[in-house]
């Protein structure tokens, strides 16, 4: 056991993660706040210790001393006692009540929330219209009636408030559990032999724990709030006990003649709640795996640009030059090479694939051509993307926002997620439209159903006014490529467009693209992990490995007579229809993290054929043919990222 | 000839049944009426695409979900019957591998503690036993026994995946489900998958029930297929006669529609393809309103899956068994 | 649509059923004799066995019950003996003032933590969100009712601007600007905790929402960041603040209570302490059960609210 800790613990050290509390005290308000809620905590527990008078003995002598006086540093009451002595007793009360409190409704909370989740049906139906129930009061209100059946008094408040507390833990924990339980690990756990009992507290409730922590720690100052609340209406503790709410429930009868009796207690509850609460939003973030990496940023509306060379402008004609385009991710202390220096041109009406695998860069250089890429944590450091003549990296927010969807439109993988939920898809569509062209509502209308039709969406304008949940996988996506269309784009860059789809659909939707790309004469940039849908529709084809393009070439010539060894095993490992008898020859090894990129080619370490010098300094991209690259899409030309090439000239 | 594993009439329905008020509620029949024989040793295939209950077959033959009704038998036994005592004897005998190996994988928990879990509650092993088993296992699956200590979360995709295998073979199971197995995979990831899969299956005497819905893997790993549209099992057979020869237009349609690499062109339907509202399901095949062979019969009677050359088809009007794949669909796409 | 807001208000009679149960169970549970606490404890045994049978005591609990339901929603609420005269006339003066006081600081605290919460998420990590952020841990971490007493002390002692406490001036008051003096600090008081809770939730939503997929695609679509950040996010976020607004009304209406007491808001909080104080126990059951029921069927709005925004829920 302590071998297994001190294992744990060296491993954490070894890979830099730092401790739970050293994150916690790296937030400088919560470690304000743990700062102030220790010294509070440490006088609560010395109190008894401390030389104070007692905090009940009444000396109508000295009544209502100021703060300051001698023998009463905070002053004395109405009746005489010692505001200090009070305020400290009282404090401990409090601190007492709100933990107890707390640790009642996170324990019945939970295990309803727990059971309820994990049950779900008629059990969940019960437990959860019970808790409907008690939050059907209002808040307080409960916690007054409770008070008013059991009587007035410290106990019975601290009751009241856990029982209206426990809806919340309930409630939260529920949705937790609910959503662990259809996880795939807990089926995995059921067909390991484990009973229901045994999944739910030794499966599911790990993974809930955090989350009861977190509810914990945001409430419990929450909860000694509300009990000082009721004790200031006089119906928790009971002369001559003090707690923090009592005192300042006396005090309120003074206020105009000694506010201080009021105003140190209030002064007292308020720093304590205050550093619970800095504390508790602190452990949240800690152990909110969401809020790590600074995943909960927001993106602005472009990627930020901060290139060290600009690349000259390019010779005119393509619809899209990229010129050694670099795009990283910065979190901590972390540099990830996304896109680590792209050159990609495109004819007008050309349609090229983007292939590779996740991690491989191709669906970053697609969204950074655009500046699409989140900011935090994306920048785009190098490179220049040029479009109708001028550097979009460059572009003011209006010229970029004029390029978006007008120019060049994007249609993107998963069409659930990427149509917004609650609007029509006729209405996003003629936004798209509306965005770009001055046309009147009725106009942009039709305009709209137009190009639903010319996606074939069959009675379109009936259609129009669906919202996207109505309609199937299939059809979201033609809504999406009416969306691209809306404005005769010169380039589509579709970013696995048919990945969410099934072979039958896929095979409609690529028809439609094509024959749209034909019609129209739009260049498609087509992001994929597919071969098969490359060569179903691309004229050319570029392969990505670690950021960078490793071989590029018309379709059919790369796919007969691939160059490069990652190409040649890419094609190799895919079983092909018709094809049954093949050997699947695996890459084996994974693909380098692009914040460690090895020197030389990123490919060496799985290449069969590797030798010391692709180890060796970087590695260009060149014509297999001999000649330099002549950067024309139409040339035709091939070239490879590899000093031995499977065939050509190195 | 002995059967690892039958499954007859299997139907799961969701939803249905009447409200307090005594309406109707609605019902999805996910799976109907399906009956599959897998021989001990072999490979069987599901193929179909989203909703076509290939998924919930695959859950209720070990055990995940409970058939609304029909019987499934494993090693001669049922195990419908005694379901909800002999759920671990079941899964000594039947496991299952998931389709996103790292949610199958308890974040919380170490790859030791994972694997332990159905050697120590299934089989009863003691900690010797075990600690000898999980060396035995990790070899199997190719992983490094150091990664035993390790959390979920660390490792790729892949190796998640090698883990699960690990986990399914762990409680000596003979038969496996395995559900999408490499779909959440890289491609170079996936032939790995694929590879040691098939290894372990020689080295082990593995039945498999291998379900995809991409059809170049089924016809690389599958002895025989199942072809499934609309919760219904509309094409069995051999995997060489089903490819070669599809009977049913789906099978045809789908196989059409994958593309391949330097392939000829993939053909598409003119009509945008809609599924039939699950709710309302047709009288008749539910693929008539696809497909181009349909008439009047096929829209009024269902058709039962028969006999038809070397695989059982469920069609009136069942493609001609001579013809090379796909040539006889009408003047479509 | 319209068939779901049926549903809803078919769901809300049982919730309303459930209310009265538990309302009508507590004071049942309540230990102690109705009729010796009313007649006192010298009563004679006989006197005390008539009254029982007069109040319906001797009768079964679920009896008791359903009496009791009936003369409810005839709208007898029974006798206050403390203030002499009908339940449900005391309740329904009283709860006019708290109306009045909720309303306007629900309508505060939702305007005001929407803005705030839009605000910081907008700039995120910026001044505006990290004082937005800090108001907020202050807000939620302040006893309100210490805060109103400092109020006082500012507004109505130092600096005289406004009424310490009522809702209308003893001479001369009454009309509009007279309620809007006397309303100004404890509305705000009251709002102070609810649009903390809201403004920290709705930057919380707008957050997740900027980074949805459909947000990539409002951009890549070629629109304004204005209508992005205001149309598109906010519409989205507003399906997750709705609900929570709802839930605030809650909290003010049970916040009332003190707020009420501090600035002597002649309310039904300030009733409700007062009756408990006194063990007036019809008061209190009269006033817990028409709060309660408001709420309910302000949830009920808020429902209704957030199914006009999300068409997912229809």
């Amino acid at each position: 056991m302590v071998s297994l800790a001190l294992g744990r613990r060296s491993a954490a050290a070894a890979s830099g993660r730092p401790s739970p509390f050293r994150l916690l005290v790296a937030n400088r308000l919560s470690a304000l706040g743990l700062a102030v809620l220790v010294a509070i905590a440490a006088l609560a527990v010395l109190t008894p210790l401390l030389p104070l008078p007692d905090p009940d003995v009444t000396d109508p002598a000295q009544r209502l001393l100021r703060p300051g006086a001698e023998g009463a540093l905070l002053g004395t009451d109405h009746l005489g006692r010692d505001i200090l002595s009070r305020l400290l007793w009282g404090t401990r009360v409090s601190i007492l009540v709100g933990l107890s409190a707390t640790a009642i409704a996170a324990l019945a909370g939970s295990l309803i929330g727990l059971v309820a989740g994990y049950a779900g049906g008629a059990t969940d139906s019960v437990l959860m219209r019970g808790i409907d129930l008690v939050m059907a009061f209002p808040y307080i209100l409960l916690a007054l009636g409770i008070v008013a059946v059991l009587g007035p008094g410290l106990l019975n408040a601290l009751y009241a408030i856990a029982i209206v507390n426990v809806p919340f833990f309930a409630r939260n924990i529920r949705g937790i559990t609910l959503g662990l339980a259809r996880r795939e690990f807990v089926d995995a756990a059921r067909l390991s032999g484990a009973s229901h009992p045994a999944v739910l507290f030794g499966e599911v409730l790990p993974n809930v724990l955090p989350t009861i922590v977190v509810t914990m720690s945001t409430t419990v100052g929450w909860m000694i709030l509300e009990t000082a609340g009721l004790s200031f209406l006089g119906l928790g503790a009971q002369p001559p006990q003090a707690d923090l709410g009592s005192m300042l429930g006396e005090g309120r009868k003074l206020l105009f003649t000694a506010p201080h009796v009021s105003v140190i207690p209030g002064l007292m509850i308020f720093a304590l709640v205050m550093s619970i609460n800095l504390v508790g939003d602190g452990i949240r973030d800690v152990l909110d795996p969401r809020l790590k990496s600074g995943a909960l940023a927001a993106p602005g509306a472009a990627t930020a640009v901060r290139r060290d060379t600009i690349p000259d402008a390019p010779a005119p004609g393509p619809v899209l030059a990229v010129d050694g385009l670099r795009t990283e991710f910065r979190t901590g202390d972390r540099v990830y090479k996304a896109v680590g220096g792209v050159d990609l041109t495109l004819a007008p009406g050309e349609r090229v694939g983007l292939v590779g695998e996740s991690g491989s860069g191709k669906s970053v250089t697609a969204l950074s051509l655009l500046r699409l890429v989140p900011t935090p944590p994306g920048t785009i450091t190098g490179g220049r993307v040029t479009i109708g003549g001028d550097d979009q990296l460059a572009a003011s927010d209006e010229a970029l926002r004029r390029l978006r969807g007008g120019r060049v439109a994007y249609v993107f993988q998963d069409p659930l997620t990427t149509l917004h939920p609650l609007f029509t898809v006729g209405d996003q569509v003629m936004e798209a439209v509306r965005a770009h062209q001055p046309l009147s509502a009725r106009a942009a209308r039709a305009r709209a159903i137009e190009l639903l039709e010319r996606v074939q969406i069959p009675s379109a304008a009936a259609r129009f006014d669906a919202y996207p949940h109505e309609l199937s996988g299939g059809m979201r996506q033609r809504v999406c490529i009416a969306m691209a269309l809306a404005n005769d784009p010169e380039l589509i860059v579709a970013d696995e467009p048919t990945t969410a789809l099934d072979v039958t659909v896929q095979a409609q939707v690529l028809k439609l693209l094509r024959s749209l790309s034909e019609e129209r004469g739009s260049a498609v940039l087509f992001i994929t992990h597919d071969f098969g849908v490359v060569s179903e529709l691309c004229d050319r084809v570029a392969v990505m490995y670690a950021g960078r393009i490793v071989e590029i070439g018309p379709t059919a010539e790369v796919l007969a007579a691939p160059a490069h060894p990652y190409t040649a095993k890419l094609i190799d490992c895919v079983p092909v229809l018709g094809q049954p008898e093949r050997r699947l020859d695996a890459i084996e090894g994974l693909p380098p993290a692009v914040d460690r990129l090895p020197e030389g080619c990123a490919f060496a370490e799985r290449c069969p054929f590797a030798e010391a010098r692709c180890r060796d300094g970087d590695i260009s991209l060149d014509n297999l043919s001999g000649d330099p690259l002549s950067g024309d899409p139409l040339s035709g030309d091939r070239a490879a990222r590899c000093v031995k090439p499977l065939w050509g000239e190195a | 000839m002995s059967w690892a594993l039958e499954a007859e009439g299997l139907t799961r329905t969701f939803g249905g049944g009447r409200t307090l008020l005594g309406r109707r509620r609605p019902a999805v029949h996910a799976v109907q009426g399906a009956d599959l024989a897998v021989r001990e040793g072999e490979t069987l295939g599901v193929v179909g695409e989203s909703g076509c209950g290939k998924s919930t077959l695959a859950r209720m033959l070990v055990g995940l979900d409970r058939p609304t009704e029909g019987t499934i038998s494993i090693g001669g036994q049922d195990t419908a019957e005694p379901a909800r005592g002999d759920r671990r004897a079941l899964a000594r005998r039947v496991q299952y591998v998931f389709q996103d190996p790292v949610a199958s994988l308890n974040p919380r928990k170490t790859i030791r503690q994972t694997l332990e879990a159905p050697m120590r509650r299934l089989l009863g092993l003691d900690a010797a036993a075990r600690r000898q088993r999980l060396a035995e296992l990790m070899a199997a699956v190719s992983l490094r026994e150091e990664f035993l200590d390790r959390y979920p979360h660390e490792f790729s995709g892949g190796q998640a995946q090698r883990i699960g295998i690990a986990r399914a073979l762990a409680a000596d199971a003979r038969v496996i489900v395995l559900d999408e197995p490499v779909s959440a995979l890289d491609v170079s990831v996936q032939a790995q998958v694929l590879n040691l899969l098939d290894r372990l299956k020689r080295e082990f005497g593995l039945t498999y029930v291998f379900i995809s819905h991409d059809l170049s893997v089924i016809e690389s790993v599958c002895d025989r297929v199942a072809v499934m549209y609309f919760g219904r099992i509309v094409e069995l057979g051999t995997a060489r006669e089903l490819f070669a020869r599809p009977r049913h237009p789906y099978t045809a349609l789908l196989m059409r529609s994958a593309p391949t690499p330097g392939g000829r062109r993939i053909e598409a339907e003119a009509e945008p393809a809609e599924l039939p509202d699950p709710l309302n399901p047709p009288a008749g095949c539910a693929f008539a309103s696809r497909c181009p062979r349909a008439d009047a019969t096929c829209r009024d009677r269902r058709p039962p899956l028969e006999p038809n050359g070397g695989s059982l088809a469920a069609c009136w009007h069942p493609l001609d068994a001579t013809a090379p794949a796909g040539a006889d669909l009408g003047d479509h796409g | 649509m319209w068939s779901y807001i049926g549903k809803r208000l078919v769901v809300a009679v049982p919730i309303l059923f459930g209310l009265s149960v538990i309302v009508f169970a507590m004071m049942a549970m309540i230990p102690g004799d109705p009729a010796t606490a009313i007649l006192g404890s010298y009563a004679t045994p006989e006197n005390i066995a008539r009254l029982n049978r007069q109040l319906g005591l001797d009768q079964p609990l679920v009896q008791q019950y359903f009496t009791w339901l009936g003369n409810l929603l005839q709208g007898d609420l029974g006798r206050s003996y403390a203030l002499n005269r009908p339940v449900a006339d005391e309740v329904f003066e009283r709860f006019g003032a708290t109306l009045v006081l909720a309303g306007s600081a629900l309508l505060l605290c939702a305007v005001l933590g929407l803005i705030a919460g839009i605000a910081a998420a907008v700039r995120q990590f910026g001044w505006t969100d990290r004082v937005v952020t800090f108001l907020v841990l202050v807000g939620i971490s302040t006893p309100s009712f210490w805060l109103g007493l400092l109020l006082i002390m500012l507004f109505a002692v130092q600096l005289r601007w406004l009424p310490a406490s009522g809702m209308f001036a003893i001479y001369g008051g009454g009309d509009l600007p007279d309620l809007l003096a006397h309303l100004a600090m404890p509305a705000v008081t009251l709002a102070v905790v609810a649009t903390a809770v809201i403004a920290r939730l709705t930057r919380a939503a707008m957050l997740e929402v900027l980074r949805q997929d459909y947000i990539r695609t409002a951009r890549a679509k070629g629109l304004s960041e204005r209508r992005v950040v205001y149309w598109h996010a906010f519409k989205a976020a507003l399906v997750a603040v709705i609900p929570v607004i709802g839930i605030q009304a809650g909290f003010v209406l049970g916040g009332a209570v003190y707020i009420e007491t501090v600035f002597q808001w002649p309310g039904i909080g300030r009733m409700l302490v007062n009756a408990i104080a006194t063990r007036d126990l019809l008061l209190v059951q009269g006033g817990v059960l028409v709060v309660a029921a408001s709420y309910v069927l302000f949830n009920l709005l808020a429902d209704v609210a957030q199914t006009l925004v999300d068409p997912r829920l229809r």
